[in-house]
């Protein structure tokens, strides 16, 4: 069974990019991805660069509208995913306790929807 | 007003457990007790500001939530399990167990029922946290780490399972206790989350329950003071209890055992631990729990001697874990030989331990990260540092063995 996490960072967590593998929060960052990816649960995933960089695209009445952001007032934004194979939602629960932005964001913990996708991916 | 409110909230504080028990014990259906002791609560509510609290606060709820019960059953009379309940209540009320005194106290046997081999190992401990202390789902469901919807259904599941399987609420006997103690004991352990704590830079499990745990601990202890483990479980949890504060210097930073300040220990949580222990151990019948107590024991001479015993310690180790051959035990074994023996030997220990299962065993990886360190292997030191930081929990052990790694 596949869950993603979804990271939610925030600004001052966010700020710490670019300083470096020795930055505290950078280096439980590294060390929590070399664990998952021993555990044999990591799928997949990406840190996402901020909200500013965001670009919306809709089509209305056969138009394309496209818009910069969304730029919500949220105190804390999705920073990153993560895919995880995993037996159940309670290990991915445990992981999600361990994720290091757990301390100072949140991360929400969502099950992929396996029959959505097969319906996608049919022949 | 807010008296009568105050007081109802006092008796179901203090009550709840003993209440719950004694109607659940008489009806063998446990959500059903639950759901009259609700009402019989709120009829608590509003009665007792308007009428005045009743000389006897519990045997009023009793009766109240008796009469729920009555009612319930006769409602549902159709059918075979309620007339047995009505049976029950009938019988019981016969018996003269009924309110304007004391009425019997049947919380050790619905700690019993709550660790029956045909309720799922896993609910064990929730049952009794939310059926014993009353803890609602929702708190329970964040110490073990799951969402408050599913901790809810699965309590429901497993109480319309205690109900339909009839288990009895009678005290097991003879070859049947030592199995039916063992779970009851296993799951106040499972409890309090007992973090192993001789190496530093161990993760301490989460001991959002810890005071709970202890009060299982006791209500148990209560009624079953000839068993050496019911009294070595008692010890430990105190043991471990004693340290709490000095687990976190002032600035929230995590101290390791080794660095903790005797001073800061509860010598009076130290002083009933060592009474419970040597009580246990005059049984002559030593066990799990008594040998982890021991162990403990050890640490909590340090406020006196001023050093740790690790030789001794080492010894307890070797008994424990030809006992109970846990992962923890194996590694708590090598932090220990490290300190009385050297870390090569330790070395050796952890690399004898099953490669699989330690994978994503946070203190196998902090013991081995300080052992190799110690050994002067800092590439591979660093490696299992990154391990042990990447599986812990706590922020505050994450900080310090991010410090140690360098």
């Amino acid at each position: 069974m596949q869950y993603v996490m979804l990271i939610y960072e925030t600004p001052e967590d966010f700020e710490t990019r670019g300083s470096g593998a020795g930055h505290p929060y950078i280096a439980a960052w590294r060390a929590y991805h070399k664990a998952l990816v021993a555990s044999g649960a990591y799928v997949g995933g990406a840190p996402l660069q901020d909200m500013g960089t965001a670009t919306t695209v809709r089509l209305k009445e056969g138009r394309r509208r496209v818009q910069d952001g969304p730029f919500a007032e949220a105190k804390e934004q999705l920073g990153g995913f993560i895919i995880l194979d995993l037996p159940s939602l309670d290990a991915a629960l445990e992981w999600a306790a361990r994720c290091p932005t757990a301390a100072t964001g949140a991360i929400e913990v969502r099950p992929v929807d396996a029959e959505a996708h097969e319906t996608v991916l049919a022949p | 007003m807010d008296d009568a409110r105050g007081t109802v909230e006092a008796v179901a504080r203090s009550s709840y457990g003993r209440l719950l028990a004694y109607l659940s014990s008489q009806t063998r259906d446990v959500a059903g007790a639950e759901d009259a002791l609700g009402e019989a609560l709120l009829s608590a509510l509003h009665s007792w500001p308007e009428r005045g609290v009743p000389d006897q606060p519990e045997a009023w709820l009793l009766t109240a939530a008796r009469h729920r019960l009555i009612d319930q059953a006769r409602r549902a009379r159709v059918r075979e399990e309620h007339r047995e309940t009505l049976q029950r209540l009938a019988s019981g009320a016969a018996a003269g167990a009924d309110p304007g005194g004391v009425f019997p106290d049947r919380r050790a046997e619905l700690l019993f029922v709550c660790a029956h081999p045909a309720i799922d190992s896993a609910l064990h401990t929730p049952l009794m946290l939310q059926t014993v202390l009353g803890l609602d789902a929702a708190r329970i469901a964040q110490a073990f780490l799951v969402s408050p919807s599913t901790m809810g259904q699965r309590l429901v599941r497993a109480k319309r399972k205690i109900r339909e399987t009839g288990i009895s609420f009678t005290m097991p006997r003879d070859q049947d206790l030592p199995p039916r103690l063992d779970a009851v004991l296993e799951a106040i352990y499972a409890a309090y989350g007992l973090g192993r704590e001789e190496a530093a830079g161990v993760d301490p499990s989460n001991e959002d329950l810890a005071e709970e745990a202890l009060w299982l601990a006791r209500v148990v202890r209560q009624r079953m003071p000839e068993e050496p483990e019911v009294r070595g479980l008692l010890a430990l949890i105190l043991f471990c209890h004693s340290r709490r504060s000095a687990r976190r210097g002032p600035d929230g930073r995590y101290v390791p055992l080794s660095e903790q300040d005797p001073a800061t220990w509860s010598t009076a949580a130290i002083r009933e631990a060592e009474a419970e222990l040597s009580a246990a151990a005059q049984s002559g019948r030593p066990g799990r729990f008594q040998l982890e107590a021991a162990i403990q024991s050890v640490h909590a001479e340090r406020a006196q001697t001023g050093r740790t015993d690790w030789p001794a310690i080492v010894v307890f180790y070797e008994h424990l874990v030809r006992l109970a051959p846990t992962l923890g035990a194996g590694v708590a074994q090598a932090a220990a030989a490290a300190e009385a023996h050297g870390f090569a030997e330790a070395l050796l220990m952890l690399d004898r331990l099953d490669r699989a299962a330690v994978t994503m065993y946070q203190p196998y990886w902090a013991v081995r990260a300080h052992v190799l360190r110690s050994l002067g292997r800092a590439a591979e030191a660093r490696e299992a540092y990154d391990r042990a930081i990447g599986l812990a929990e706590d922020p505050a052990t994450r900080q310090f063995l991010l410090a140690r790694r360098g």
